[in-house]
Protein backbone atom coordinates (compact mmCIF):
# COMPACT_ATOMS: atom_id res chain seq x y z
CA UNK A 1 0.00 0.00 0.00
CA UNK A 2 2.51 2.51 1.33
CA UNK A 3 5.95 2.97 -0.62
CA UNK A 4 7.18 4.81 2.94
CA UNK A 5 10.44 2.29 4.00
CA UNK A 6 11.96 2.82 7.11
CA UNK A 7 15.29 4.04 6.64
CA UNK A 8 18.31 3.49 9.13
CA UNK A 9 21.44 5.17 9.02
CA UNK A 10 23.40 3.68 11.53
CA UNK A 11 26.74 5.69 12.54
CA UNK A 12 29.86 4.13 14.24
CA UNK A 13 32.52 6.57 13.09
CA UNK A 14 34.10 9.22 15.13
CA UNK A 15 33.89 12.58 13.46
CA UNK A 16 36.95 14.21 11.96
CA UNK A 17 39.06 11.07 11.71
CA UNK A 18 37.59 9.87 8.44
CA UNK A 19 34.73 11.49 6.69
CA UNK A 20 32.41 8.61 7.09
CA UNK A 21 30.19 11.21 9.34
CA UNK A 22 29.90 14.03 7.12
CA UNK A 23 29.35 11.44 4.21
CA UNK A 24 26.30 9.88 6.23
CA UNK A 25 25.09 13.00 7.30
CA UNK A 26 25.18 14.22 3.63
CA UNK A 27 23.22 11.02 2.59
CA UNK A 28 20.64 11.79 5.47
CA UNK A 29 19.80 14.71 4.07
CA UNK A 30 19.06 13.04 0.66
CA UNK A 31 17.06 10.33 2.04
CA UNK A 32 14.76 12.54 3.76
CA UNK A 33 14.00 14.66 0.75
CA UNK A 34 12.59 11.97 -0.50
CA UNK A 35 9.71 11.62 2.44
CA UNK A 36 10.87 8.22 3.78
CA UNK A 37 10.49 7.29 7.62
CA UNK A 38 14.21 8.31 8.21
CA UNK A 39 16.18 7.10 12.06
CA UNK A 40 19.10 7.48 12.76
CA UNK A 41 21.44 5.29 15.02
CA UNK A 42 24.68 6.28 16.92
CA UNK A 43 26.08 3.51 18.34
CA UNK A 44 29.85 2.57 18.90
CA UNK A 45 32.61 5.43 18.08
CA UNK A 46 29.45 7.28 16.18
CA UNK A 47 28.09 8.58 19.60
CA UNK A 48 31.48 11.23 19.56
CA UNK A 49 29.41 12.73 16.49
CA UNK A 50 26.95 14.40 19.14
CA UNK A 51 29.07 15.44 21.59
CA UNK A 52 28.46 18.85 21.57
CA UNK A 53 30.94 21.88 21.56
CA UNK A 54 33.34 21.24 18.47
CA UNK A 55 36.13 23.70 17.71
CA UNK A 56 37.18 22.59 14.16
CA UNK A 57 39.13 26.13 13.56
CA UNK A 58 42.72 24.95 14.27
CA UNK A 59 41.81 21.76 11.86
CA UNK A 60 41.16 23.61 8.80
CA UNK A 61 38.09 22.10 8.41
CA UNK A 62 34.20 22.79 8.31
CA UNK A 63 32.29 22.85 11.37
CA UNK A 64 29.25 20.49 9.87
CA UNK A 65 27.90 20.36 13.93
CA UNK A 66 25.20 22.48 12.95
CA UNK A 67 23.76 20.50 10.35
CA UNK A 68 22.75 17.69 12.93
CA UNK A 69 20.85 20.29 15.15
CA UNK A 70 18.97 21.25 11.93
CA UNK A 71 17.72 17.70 10.94
CA UNK A 72 14.63 18.36 12.73
CA UNK A 73 13.75 20.72 10.29
CA UNK A 74 14.12 17.93 7.75
CA UNK A 75 11.34 16.17 9.45
CA UNK A 76 14.06 13.81 11.63
CA UNK A 77 12.29 12.96 14.58
CA UNK A 78 14.19 9.97 15.44
CA UNK A 79 17.97 9.45 16.92
CA UNK A 80 18.78 7.10 18.70
CA UNK A 81 21.91 6.65 21.06
CA UNK A 82 22.90 3.52 22.43
CA UNK A 83 23.50 3.77 26.44
CA UNK A 84 26.72 1.23 26.47
CA UNK A 85 28.50 2.68 23.91
CA UNK A 86 28.23 6.35 25.74
CA UNK A 87 29.12 4.65 29.06
CA UNK A 88 31.75 3.04 27.83
CA UNK A 89 33.24 6.18 27.06
CA UNK A 90 32.79 8.12 30.06
CA UNK A 91 29.58 10.06 28.33
CA UNK A 92 26.10 10.77 29.48
CA UNK A 93 23.09 12.33 27.71
CA UNK A 94 24.24 15.67 29.12
CA UNK A 95 27.49 15.89 27.07
CA UNK A 96 25.23 15.81 23.34
CA UNK A 97 24.41 18.39 21.17
CA UNK A 98 20.40 18.98 21.49
CA UNK A 99 18.55 17.97 18.95
CA UNK A 100 15.14 18.37 18.36
CA UNK A 101 11.59 18.69 16.32
CA UNK A 102 8.50 20.06 15.91
CA UNK A 103 5.57 17.75 16.78
CA UNK A 104 2.55 17.81 14.55
CA UNK A 105 0.04 16.30 16.70
CA UNK A 106 0.84 17.85 19.59
CA UNK A 107 0.01 21.76 18.43
CA UNK A 108 3.77 21.67 16.96
CA UNK A 109 5.56 21.93 20.35
CA UNK A 110 9.55 21.22 20.09
CA UNK A 111 10.56 18.07 21.28
CA UNK A 112 13.87 16.13 21.76
CA UNK A 113 14.67 13.84 19.08
CA UNK A 114 17.64 11.97 20.75
CA UNK A 115 16.21 8.18 22.48
CA UNK A 116 18.76 6.95 24.79
CA UNK A 117 18.23 3.39 24.20
CA UNK A 118 19.94 -0.15 25.14
CA UNK A 119 21.89 -2.36 23.12
CA UNK A 120 19.36 -4.94 23.06
CA UNK A 121 16.44 -2.16 21.92
CA UNK A 122 19.44 -0.71 19.18
CA UNK A 123 19.06 -4.56 17.78
CA UNK A 124 15.70 -4.75 17.71
CA UNK A 125 15.63 -1.03 16.13
CA UNK A 126 17.97 -2.63 13.35
CA UNK A 127 15.51 -5.79 12.75
CA UNK A 128 12.38 -3.33 12.32
CA UNK A 129 13.68 -1.63 9.76
CA UNK A 130 13.29 -1.94 6.05
CA UNK A 131 16.39 -0.41 4.82
CA UNK A 132 19.87 0.21 6.67
CA UNK A 133 22.80 2.14 5.40
CA UNK A 134 26.04 1.86 7.48
CA UNK A 135 28.65 4.52 8.22
CA UNK B 1 66.54 10.72 24.50
CA UNK B 2 62.93 8.31 24.11
CA UNK B 3 61.02 7.79 21.09
CA UNK B 4 58.13 9.98 19.66
CA UNK B 5 55.04 7.51 19.30
CA UNK B 6 51.81 9.28 17.91
CA UNK B 7 48.36 7.23 17.72
CA UNK B 8 45.82 8.32 15.44
CA UNK B 9 43.25 5.67 16.10
CA UNK B 10 40.15 5.28 18.90
CA UNK B 11 41.25 3.70 21.56
CA UNK B 12 37.60 1.89 20.92
CA UNK B 13 37.36 1.12 17.47
CA UNK B 14 40.80 -0.97 17.60
CA UNK B 15 44.02 -1.87 19.61
CA UNK B 16 46.29 0.83 18.24
CA UNK B 17 47.10 2.47 21.69
CA UNK B 18 46.73 -0.85 24.37
CA UNK B 19 49.40 -2.22 20.98
CA UNK B 20 51.76 0.95 21.44
CA UNK B 21 51.21 1.03 25.65
CA UNK B 22 53.00 -2.57 25.12
CA UNK B 23 55.96 -1.59 23.27
CA UNK B 24 56.96 1.81 24.98
CA UNK B 25 59.93 2.80 27.10
CA UNK B 26 61.02 4.58 29.95
CA UNK B 27 61.34 8.32 28.81
CA UNK B 28 59.12 7.97 25.98
CA UNK B 29 56.57 10.00 24.58
CA UNK B 30 53.02 8.97 23.41
CA UNK B 31 51.34 12.09 21.36
CA UNK B 32 47.76 11.45 21.03
CA UNK B 33 46.20 12.95 17.76
CA UNK B 34 43.21 12.75 15.56
CA UNK B 35 40.63 10.15 16.61
CA UNK B 36 43.32 9.04 18.90
CA UNK B 37 42.78 11.75 21.60
CA UNK B 38 39.02 10.10 22.99
CA UNK B 39 41.91 8.01 25.03
CA UNK B 40 42.33 10.72 27.33
CA UNK B 41 38.84 11.55 27.62
CA UNK B 42 38.06 11.24 31.44
CA UNK B 43 35.38 8.82 32.81
CA UNK B 44 36.32 6.32 29.99
CA UNK B 45 37.28 2.67 30.36
CA UNK B 46 40.80 4.01 27.62
CA UNK B 47 41.72 6.28 30.36
CA UNK B 48 42.14 4.16 33.09
CA UNK B 49 44.46 2.35 31.00
CA UNK B 50 46.28 5.13 30.15
CA UNK B 51 46.88 7.07 33.28
CA UNK B 52 48.22 3.31 34.88
CA UNK B 53 50.93 3.77 32.10
CA UNK B 54 54.52 4.42 34.27
CA UNK B 55 57.34 6.25 32.91
CA UNK B 56 55.70 8.11 29.68
CA UNK B 57 55.10 11.47 29.33
CA UNK B 58 51.09 11.46 27.45
CA UNK B 59 50.07 14.57 25.60
CA UNK B 60 47.46 15.42 23.15
CA UNK B 61 47.03 17.73 20.40
CA UNK B 62 44.66 21.04 20.62
CA UNK B 63 43.95 21.24 17.28
CA UNK B 64 42.00 17.70 17.44
CA UNK B 65 40.96 17.59 20.86
CA UNK B 66 39.01 21.50 20.26
CA UNK B 67 37.73 19.92 17.36
CA UNK B 68 35.81 17.11 19.10
CA UNK B 69 34.79 19.10 22.05
CA UNK B 70 36.69 17.71 24.50
CA UNK B 71 38.56 20.75 26.13
CA UNK B 72 37.62 20.80 29.63
CA UNK B 73 37.08 16.86 29.48
CA UNK B 74 40.53 15.09 29.89
CA UNK B 75 42.28 13.47 32.37
CA UNK B 76 44.96 14.84 34.78
CA UNK B 77 48.58 14.93 33.57
CA UNK B 78 48.05 14.76 29.59
CA UNK B 79 49.86 17.67 28.03
CA UNK B 80 48.09 19.41 25.62
CA UNK B 81 50.54 20.38 22.59
CA UNK B 82 49.80 22.82 19.44
CA UNK B 83 51.47 22.06 16.10
CA UNK B 84 54.41 24.01 17.00
CA UNK B 85 55.03 21.52 20.38
CA UNK B 86 54.41 18.42 18.21
CA UNK B 87 57.42 19.42 15.83
CA UNK B 88 59.82 20.33 19.24
CA UNK B 89 58.62 16.63 20.47
CA UNK B 90 59.64 15.48 16.83
CA UNK B 91 62.80 17.35 17.65
CA UNK B 92 63.22 16.77 21.09
CA UNK B 93 63.21 12.87 20.51
CA UNK B 94 65.20 10.45 18.76
CA UNK B 95 63.11 8.81 16.04
CA UNK B 96 59.41 8.42 15.66
CA UNK B 97 56.98 5.67 15.38
CA UNK B 98 53.76 6.57 13.86
CA UNK B 99 50.74 3.65 15.82
CA UNK B 100 48.18 3.75 12.81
Amino acid sequence: MSDVKKFLYVNRKAPHGTIYALESLEVVLIGAAFEQDVALAFLDDGVYQLVKGWDTSELGVKNFQPAYTALGDYDIQKVYVERESLEERGLSEDDLIEMTYEDEDDDWAEKSSIRIVSREEMAQIMRDSDVILSF
Amino acid sequence: MGMLHTVNKSPYQCNTLESCLNHVGEGDVVLLIEDGVYAAMKGGRAADVLSAVQGVKVCVLSADVKARGLEGKLIDGVEVVDYAGFVDLVTETDKTQAWL
